[in-house]
């Protein structure tokens, strides 16, 4: 699979190019914040840290598949987004730790389970490849309206993170989507998965959409997760509704992550993630 | 069996004699006015997902602004033992070099 020699040989020819090109990364709203010339108050930071921590443990989760998929092409897709999610993690992580002090490695690995702000959608377990398309499927059609709203934001490092990140979720949307058309349209097996796969996954659609004070404080800064809902109904439901699938019996979960109440998932995946940072604090490479 | 009790992210392994994705070869245009470069293959079920496919594995870097994938099968290649007679004949014919004919007097701009 790796035909990087092919692709280096010829410093002429056009697959050789290789540029990092230029985009917002989180050293630089580091530095930013360090130059005092972008720091978020406190709701502002609490909202950030948010959006933070739903990539993050997505992240964490898709992380989980590297060597397990179904095929190598499909490892890789699905590292590529994972990687992707792990971002914007670190920028809105970044960002929001800026107003307390703290880096985002300190946020990511030295808080306790109640201190995340993750949706219980983004902890759930991976489950075999058509749940975590579904599980997929769900966070694409909520964070490509979410931060393509949010890079209105008047707040103009949330902007600046959402609009580099939503290029991004508009292939994990597309990707997500072609995946819950062919599993659905493919043999009886791929579709019995399909739909049990978003029968696990469906009921934390509603936690998503839920306004709470905080969504009320940070007003034009942040997205009002309710004014989002009617395009999700939108979206998937074309999907939904080509690959002729109904996901309208599916009873809604009672949520809590934005309280820092999580499933019995959260601390297992805390777990794994934190223990190298805990026991050797500092430790870089 | 229900699925979600399956160990997290195991994927079944594939049954023996199993159909495998397609192979794909993969172009990569690096800018406008070049030419699409072989840059590799793939496996993919579909045209469509061979292309994300390649975006995932061959763009990673910003290589390219434009994706071809063909069928393997569909590429035709010349026979690696017919390498004499298939190029080995050019040799020695310098006439088919520019370089091999003298200017004329006065001919510019050459």
């Amino acid at each position: 699979m790796d035909h990087s020699s092919s692709l280096g040989g010829d410093a002429s020819a056009s697959a050789t190019r290789i540029t990092p090109g230029f985009a917002l990364r989180p050293e630089d709203i580091a530095l930013a914040a360090e130059q005092g010339t972008a720091t978020p108050g406190g709701d502002v930071a609490d909202y950030a840290l948010r959006l933070g921590d739903d990539a993050l443990i997505l992240a964490q989760r898709l992380g989980h598949w590297i060597s397990r998929a179904p095929e190598l092409e499909e490892d890789v897709a699905l590292g590529n987004i994972a990687l992707d999610q792990l971002g914007h993690a670190r920028s809105f992580l970044t960002y929001a730790g800026s107003a307390w002090g703290k880096s985002e490695d300190e946020l990511a690995y030295f808080r306790h389970e109640p201190e995340f702000r993750s949706a219980h959608l983004f902890e759930q377990p991976n489950g075999d490849f058509a749940a975590t398309i579904a599980r997929q499927f769900i966070a694409a059609n909520y964070q490509f309206p979410l931060y393509r709203e949010l890079s209105k934001s008047t707040d103009p490092m949330l902007a600046a993170i959402a609009a580099k990140a939503v290029k991004e979720v508009d292939y994990h949307l597309d990707h997500s989507t072609q995946w819950v058309l062919r599993l659905a349209g493919g043999t009886e097996e791929s579709r019995r998965r399909m739909e049990a796969g978003l029968a696990l996954m469906w009921p934390f659609v509603g936690e998503l959409f839920e306004d709470d004070p905080l969504i009320a404080k940070v007003g034009d800064a942040g997205v009002v997760p309710s004014s989002l809902k009617e395009e999700f109904d939108r979206s998937t439901g074309a999907v939904l509704a080509e690959a002729e699938l109904d996901v309208s019996g599916h009873p809604m979960a009672t949520g809590g992550g934005r309280l820092g109440r999580h499933s019995e998932y959260l601390g297992f995946i805390l777990a794994e993630m934190q223990v190298l940072a805990r026991e050797f604090p500092g430790a870089g490479w | 069996m229900n699925e979600a009790r399956l160990p997290e992210g195991t994927a079944p392994a594939p049954a023996e004699g199993a159909p495998r994705w397609p192979l794909w070869e993969v172009f990569v245009r690096s800018s406008r006015g070049l030419s699409h470069v072989h840059a590799g293959s793939l496996h993919a079920p579909d045209a469509s997902m061979a292309l994300r496919n390649a975006r995932d594995l061959y763009t990673r870097r910003n290589e390219g602004v434009s994706i071809w994938v063909v069928p393997s099968d569909a590429i035709a290649a010349s026979d690696p033992d017919s390498k004499g007679s298939f190029f080995e004949s050019p040799q020695g014919k310098d006439y088919r070099h520019a370089t091999y004919y003298t200017k004329s007097e006065g001919v510019k701009h050459l």
